[in-house]
Formats: C-alpha cells, sequence, structure tokens
C-alpha cells in the first residue's frame, strides 16, 4: 500500500523524524484556513501517488492569504500524469539550504533492508545512480541486528555530506530505520532530505509503501486507504475478495492462480488481444466466488469478449462451471465467453456447460485454442 | 531418485487441526507420504484419522522421528511456526502459508541462513516426487516418475506446464514450487544445484515470473554450474509496471523485474525460454527426443 506524502509523513512525526508543520485539506478554504494557521509562506502540494509533481505545477508557494487561494483552486482536480487531485497538503515553508537523499528500500536479492544516502538530492534519482554513481551509497543491514550508529556515520562520512550534518543525518537514519521496521514497510524514501539554512535535518517529502499483508498489525494504517484513488473496478474486486487489475484491453480474462492467469494474458496477447484485466479467483474457488468474478470483469464496459482459463488442482471445474452457469441466469451477459476446463473433474464441469447451452459460450479443449478463439470474438 | 522428498519423508504437518490441514495431510498420506504427526498448541493427545498431534514441533520429533516439516497455519502465526520447526532440529521445511508479512519472511530468512534447516516456500504448493511423496498441495494425479525436474515461482501455471510435459509422454523428478513471495525461502538456484546432482533428472524446467531478480541470478549460476540442459518459461510480459499480480513477489518496479529482461538475461546464457506453456513442452521434446 503506497501512503500520500502527508500519510507518510505522519508516520514519520510518529517515530521522531523531523518534519516541518503541515495539514491535509481536501477543498479551498479548508487549504487557505490551513495556510492562515500556518503562517506565511506555505507550500501548497498536491497529494497524488505519482513523482513529478512539483514539474506539473502540483507543488507551489504562497505568500499570502490570495496566493493560497489562487493556488489551491488552481490544484485541486489537476490532472497529473493521469492522476486527479482530490487532496492538498499545506505545509510551512522551509529555508532551503542543501538537498540530500535518503531510502530504506527491501532488497529482495540480498534479502536484506538497503539504507542509502546521496548529497545529491532533490532530482531524479534513477539519473544520479546512472550520471554520478558514486554519489549514492549504500549499505545492507542485518535485519536480526538492525541499524547501528557506525552503520549510518559511514554512511554519512563516505556520501561526502557536510561534516556539520553528519550526525544528525546519522540520527536521521536511524529513526528512518525504526519506521521501516515498526511500520511494516518496504520502502521509506525521503527526497530531499533538507538541510535548512539554520543547519536542521528535515524530510521534505515522504514516500512511504507499507507491506499489504502486514496490514492487520496498523490498523491505523489500513485505514488510510485511498479508495479514491483506486480503479472503480478495482475497488469492486477488492470489496469482493478477488485479486482483479485493470488493463486497458478489451479481452476479460478470468484464470485460477497469479500464475497462470499472467501466463493467459501472454498468450492472448501474443494472439493478437489486448487483455482488459487480470483476474486470479483463487484455489479452490466456489461457484459464488466465480458468479461474483464475473460481475466485476463485465462492469468494464469495454470488455467485448470473456476467456475463462482454469486448470483444476484444488479447484474443481464443476464448481467453475456450475458458477458460470449461476452467473448467466443472473447477469444475462451480452459478450461472448470461451471457456477451457482443465484438471480436476474437467469431464463434469463440461458436461455441465453442454447441458446448460448457454448461449454464446464456446469451450476449447487447449490454452492456445482458447485464446485464439477469445481473440477472434473480441474484434 | 528424487529431490527432497522421497520414500523416506516422515513428515510433521504444523496445522494439521485446521480444516485445510486435515484435508491436505490426508490427501497427502493417501498418495503414500508417511505423515507420522501432526503439531497444535493445545491439541496435544488427540489425533487426526490416526496421526498424532502434539503441543509443540519439539515433541513430535522426539517421539516419532519426523525429519521435514509441512506449515499450513494462518500467515500470523507462520514465522513462528517455521523458527520453531527449526528449533527442533527438522532438516526441510515446507512452507504453505500465503500471506506472510514480509519483514517476517525477512527475518526468518536471515535466521535459518545461521542454522541447519532448509525452507521451501512460503506461499508455494509444495514438493510432489511423483510415486514416492507428495507434501503440500499438488494435484499429484496428472504426474508420473520421469526424469524432468521442474521448478516453479507458481502452483497452477505449474500444473498447466507438467500437464503440457504430460502429455508428451514426459514424467517428474521432483516438482518443487519455490512459491510467489519476495523473500522466498529456497531459490531457483538452491532447486537447479539439486536437480543437477539427480541421477533421475535429465532436464531442468524452470517456471519464472515479474518481480525481483531471482531468474537473472540462476541465469549466471546454470552458465557457471550446470551440465544439464535448462529449459525456462516466464509469465507476466503483458504485467504493467507498478501492479503487484496475485502474487507478493509479482510487480515490475520501475523498469526492473521485467519478462522481458528475465527471458533476454536466460537466452544471453543458453537458456531456451518458451512463449507460452505448450512451446515448453515442444522444447523438451526437441532435446529429450519424443516420447509418444
Amino acid at each position: 500500500m503506497d501512503l500520500l506524502e502527508y500519510q507518510g509523513k505522519q508516520l514519520f512525526a510518529k517515530h521522531g523524524v523531523p518534519v516541518p508543520d503541515g495539514r491535509p485539506a481536501t477543498t479551498v478554504p479548508e487549504a487557505v484556513e490551513a495556510a492562515e494557521e500556518l503562517g506565511y509562506p506555505v507550500v501548497i502540494k498536491a497529494q497524488v501517488q505519482i513523482g513529478g509533481r512539483g514539474k506539473a505545477g502540483g507543488i507551489k508557494l504562497a505568500k499570502d492569504r490570495h496566493e493560497a487561494e489562487e493556488h489551491a483552486t488552481a490544484i485541486l482536480g489537476m490532472d497529473i500524469r493521469g492522476y486527479t487531485v482530490h487532496e492538498l497538503y499545506v505545509e510551512k515553508a522551509s529555508e532551503i539550504d542543501e538537498e540530500y537523499y535518503a531510502a530504506i528500500v527491501f532488497d529482495r536479492s540480498a534479502k536484506k533492508p538497503m539504507v542509502m544516502l546521496s548529497r545529491m538530492g532533490g532530482m531524479d534519482v534513477e539519473e544520479v545512480a546512472e550520471t554520478d554513481p558514486e554519489a549514492m551509497r549504500m549499505l545492507h543491514v542485518d535485519p536480526l541486528l538492525g541499524l547501528q550508529d557506525f552503520h549510518g556515520r559511514r554512511l554519512a562520512f563516505e556520501s561526502g555530506i557536510a561534516e556539520d550534518v553528519v550526525r544528525p543525518v546519522g540520527a536521521m537514519l536511524a529513526k528512518l530505520y525504526d519506521v521501516f521496521v515498526r511500520e511494516d514497510a518496504t520502502l521509506v524514501e525521503v527526497n530531499p532530505l533538507l538541510i535548512t539554512k539554520s543547519r536542521e535535518v528535515v524530510a521534505l517529502d515522504a514516500k512511504v509503501t507499507v507491506d499489504d499483508n502486514a496490514l492487520y498489525r496498523h490498523p491505523d494504517v489500513a485505514e488510510l486507504r485511498d479508495l479514491s484513488a483506486e480503479d472503480p473496478q478495482e475497488r469492486m474486486a477488492k470489496e469482493r475478495g478477488l485479486t482483479y487489475v485493470k488493463l486497458d484491453g478489451n479481452v476479460g480474462i478470468l484464470g485460477n492462480g497469479a500464475g497462470l492467469v499472467m501466463s493467459t494474458l501472454d498468450v492472448v496477447a501474443q494472439a493478437g488481444g489486448e487483455p482488459a484485466n487480470f483476474l486470479d479467483a483463487g484455489g479452490g474457488s466456489k461457484a459464488e466466488a466465480i458468479t461474483s468474478a464475473v460481475e466485476v470483469i463485465l462492469s468494464d464496459d469495454k470488455v467485448r469478449a470473456v476467456l475463462f482459463n482454469i486448470f483444476g488442482g484444488i479447484t474443481r471445474c464443476d464448481e467453475v462451471a456450475r458458477g458460470l452457469i449461476e452467473a448467466f441466469e443472473q447477469i444475462k451477459p451480452d459478450v461472448p465467453f470461451v471457456v477451457r476446463l482443465d484438471g480436476t473433474n474437467d469431464k463434469e464441469g463440461r458436461a455441465l456447460l453442454a447441458e446448460a447451452k448457454l448461449p454464446n459460450v464456446h469451450t476449447e479443449a487447449t490454452m492456445l485454442g482458447a485464446a485464439e478463439k477469445v481473440v477472434e470474438l473480441a474484434k | 531418485m528424487a529431490i527432497l522428498v522421497d520414500r523416506d519423508t516422515r513428515l510433521v504437518v504444523s496445522g494439521i487441526t485446521g480444516r485445510e490441514g486435515t484435508f491436505h495431510s490426508l490427501r497427502n498420506r493417501d498418495y503414500g507420504t508417511n505423515v507420522v504427526a501432526g503439531v497444535t498448541p493445545g491439541k496435544g493427545g488427540q489425533d487426526v484419522d490416526g496421526i498424532p498431534v502434539f503441543n509443540t514441533f519439539h515433541d513430535a520429533v522426539e517421539q516419532t522421528g519426523a525429519n521435514t516439516a509441512m506449515v499450513f497455519v494462518p500467515p500470523r502465526f507462520a514465522a513462528d511456526s517455521i523458527l520453531e520447526a527449526e528449533d527442533a532440529g527438522i532438516p526441510l521445511i515446507i512452507t504453505i502459508t500465503e500471506g506472510i508479512p514480509a519483514h517476517d519472511e525477512l527475518r526468518v530468512y536471515n535466521h535459518l541462513l545461521r542454522g541447519g534447516s532448509r525452507l521451501v516456500g512460503p506461499n508455494c504448493p509444495g514438493i510432489l516426487s511423483p510415486g514416492k511423496a507428495n507434501v503440500g498441495i499438488i494435484p499429484a494425479q496428472f504426474f508420473k516418475e520421469g526424469n524432468v525436474g521442474l521448478v516453479s515461482r507458481s502452483g497452477t501455471l505449474t500444473y498447466q506446464i507438467g500437464n503440457e510435459l504430460a502429455q508428451r509422454g514426459f514424467g517428474n523428478s521432483s516438482i518443487v514450487g519455490i512459491g510467489g513471495d519476495p523473500v522466498p525461502g529456497s531459490s531457483f538456484i538452491d532447486m537447479i544445484e539439486l536437480f543437477e546432482a539427480d541421477a533421475e533428472t535429465e532436464l531442468i524446467v524452470m517456471c519464472g515470473e515479474i518481480g525481483g531478480s531471482a531468474e537473472e541470478e540462476a541465469a549466471d549460476y546454470i552458465a557457471e554450474n550446470v551440465s544439464k540442459p535448462v529449459l525456462a518459461y516466464i509469465a507476466g510480459f503483458t504485467a504493467p509496471p507498478g501492479k503487484t499480480m496475485g502474487h507478493a513477489g509479482a510487480i515490475v518496479s520501475g523498469s526492473k523485474g521485467t519478462a522481458a529482461a528475465k527471458a533476454e538475461a536466460l537466452e544471453a546464457k543458453g537458456v531456451r525460454v518458451g512463449r507460452n506453456p505448450t512451446q515448453v513442452s515442444e522444447i523438451a521434446v526437441e532435446i529429450l527426443g519424443a516420447r509418444v
């Protein structure tokens, strides 16, 4: 789960990471009131899950009430690379002396947390990594030992940051590591990590991703889920406990098991089609889950044909067939379906479908044959 | 021969008294696996269809000589169960549970590095050595004994590919699901090393997917260390960046972990990559010769 900047900063504050004072706002009057409370100058920042907000005009400095109102009006509702701005963060402006970069990432390859520090912050880090790889210093931390003072000191010295802030930056890294571990984060990124004119170390931005599997330990974070930012179909699927990802094409896809569904999307694309979604009905799906899944797929009005690709292991093909028959009774879909049932109870499943004589349902014996058929029908 | 599970396996199941745990433990036993014990704290002294249940792994090991553990408990108890099995000295721990927090997996992984136990999973379908033993939820009826070693991050995709191979007459030495999580206890490399040393295995098929760099690391390892032919499949060419595709570990981060990059890395090291499951079985025929 990706947090918005201000949500990340709330977690930072909880663990003692210094952040500028600020208030979230969802309307122009709220934003103006926040600015008045904080005192000018303030920065008005679009809260969206995408980088490049500044360049897109989503971050503006306001020196008085008039400017606060003007900027809040302009930024609310703005489209930033496909994301609509529903929320603002109004923050007391900081006096910038230097901008660094700090991050703690979950290194899947090393299977350890990796702490990163650079004296070149405030810009695209991937660009820094390419043009000046020496400017980005990193080290791994044993998760059973945790981040020690020497880790922070070593990174701070090696990265060549100003000597007077080596210790406070080291201390900042220790607090960010606390956020990473205690909040079950898989990413904590601060860009820029600010050195103010009075040589204080402050997190001016916050990018935090919290592990979905650990949300049960963090009910306060789980509650933050920003439903307005999610696609309506994805939201509907989540409410029904289905794993669904919306894509751009017109071939609706349902399968059982994440790997098989990914493979099904690939095979449909190879056959010249464009998948409309990823939908994993999971292991051992019962008929109701299938009916529910069909509803989610068909709620996307771009869908012109639907492919069911099932290899039954724990999932029984006759249950899938029953679910599909039930879905046809309830929803009466007006697009063609191609169904490939293989594995546990496949004969029974196919027999049920043949008996039900569902309109516009085609059965195919193989995954490739089914992909070709559905692409042809979606044209 | 086979790898990891066979006729010498003495299985203890944690979570055996749960609905799923009971169902799959009995299925495994029906297949011929020697299921010697179950562990459920507070239910010691009971039995599940004749399989004795113990309060701790330590009791189970002491009284039954269990040498393999299967962990089937809900995510919030799973890390603890794995650590208990390790503490009781069980050398192989197979974890089926999906949804374990990533930081728990990180701590478990780094702890097991210091001890002697091997973890397979979590979030995996288990291990099947056809004709010998089945530990986990793999539907054994589709597979027979043979010379293809199969290792995969995904369950149903493994069944799909295994079935395509079976239709061309191939059987399997062992089928290992290493799981779809970001921190798997065992990697492709660990399993490929075992298949390389296994006399029954003549072809190794690895089935990867988007996310992480385990496939790229395997490509380097294969080029340096493996004499047997290796054949690969990668799922997720059409997956958009930044979206988790079902498995917690299946995510393209920025430009990292794409299917295209993985296929390229493997092909650059001489590993052939099938573009769909059917093509994998066609390449297997080219390598091993037609069986049917």
